[in-house]
């Protein structure tokens, strides 16, 4: 069952963000969306274990990440930029969501 | 002027996830009016409050960041922003929104408000403070 995970807590401070990671699968999904965004960069000191989540897809909610100063050069590789429209596709494409607070 | 007292806002939040950045914000225009020394600190995810490039009509939402850039015409010219905080998130003082002041006792020359510091000097400068404000 293909499940879509939703993260909304910066992972600098709260433990949410890992105890998301810690809790994916393979066929899974994972949507940054509010202060989750801060998650999609890379060169930061959570970026590898979010980089190490293999075949996970990795999406970031646009206005979110736009709203916070992050442009796309800055994310993480092969992490999709989707807009509320794409948001709503996850959820549709996905067996059910599971919401990471 | 003996009343004068050392005011720090200690911000360590990002920015519109929650309502903790824009409320200091407006605490410290509010202390701007009781003629006190204000300084600002940006510490762990609180450096994310002062990122340039913002923009909020995504997300429906008042985009406060050019309020950073008033501040210095309320003689709030020290904002101190934690070394350590931007290289685990892997930002440096490129990544921060230019916020200048006019020095008043140097002819009103344009020098920057933002004073990178490390944590150890961080601590020195909250030691030094009379009142700390904590969001």
């Amino acid at each position: 069952m293909s499940m879509l995970h939703t993260i909304n807590k910066s992972p600098f401070e709260k433990t949410s963000f890992e105890a998301c990671l810690n809790h994916v699968n393979g066929d899974s999904s994972i949507l940054m969306i509010e202060d989750g965004v801060y998650g999609a960069m890379k060169g930061t000191a959570f970026s590898e274990k979010v980089a190490a989540t293999n075949g996970v897809a990795l999406y970031i909610l646009g206005p979110d990440m736009q709203a916070r100063g992050i442009s796309e050069d800055r994310l993480i590789d092969g992490v999709k930029v989707v807009d509320y429209a794409g948001f709503v596709d996850l959820v549709t494409e996905h067996d059910k969501v599971q919401a990471w607070l | 002027m003996s009343d004068v007292k050392k005011f720090m806002y200690v911000n360590r939040k990002a920015p519109y996830g929650t309502i903790y950045a824009l409320e200091s914000l407006e605490v410290v225009l509010i202390s701007a009016a009781f003629d006190q020394d204000v300084s600002l600190a940006f510490v762990d995810d609180g450096v994310y409050q002062i990122m340039k490039g913002t923009k909020t009509d995504g997300i429906g939402m008042k985009n406060f960041s050019p309020v950073y850039n008033a501040l210095g015409d309320y003689d709030i010219t020290k904002l101190y922003v934690e070394q350590e905080s931007l290289d685990e998130r892997g930002l440096t003082l490129d990544d921060l929104m230019d916020i200048k002041y006019e020095d008043e006792d140097d002819d009103w020359a344009e020098k920057p408000s933002i004073k990178v510091v490390s944590r150890k000097e961080m601590a020195d400068v909250m030691d030094q403070q009379d009142v700390l404000m904590s969001f």
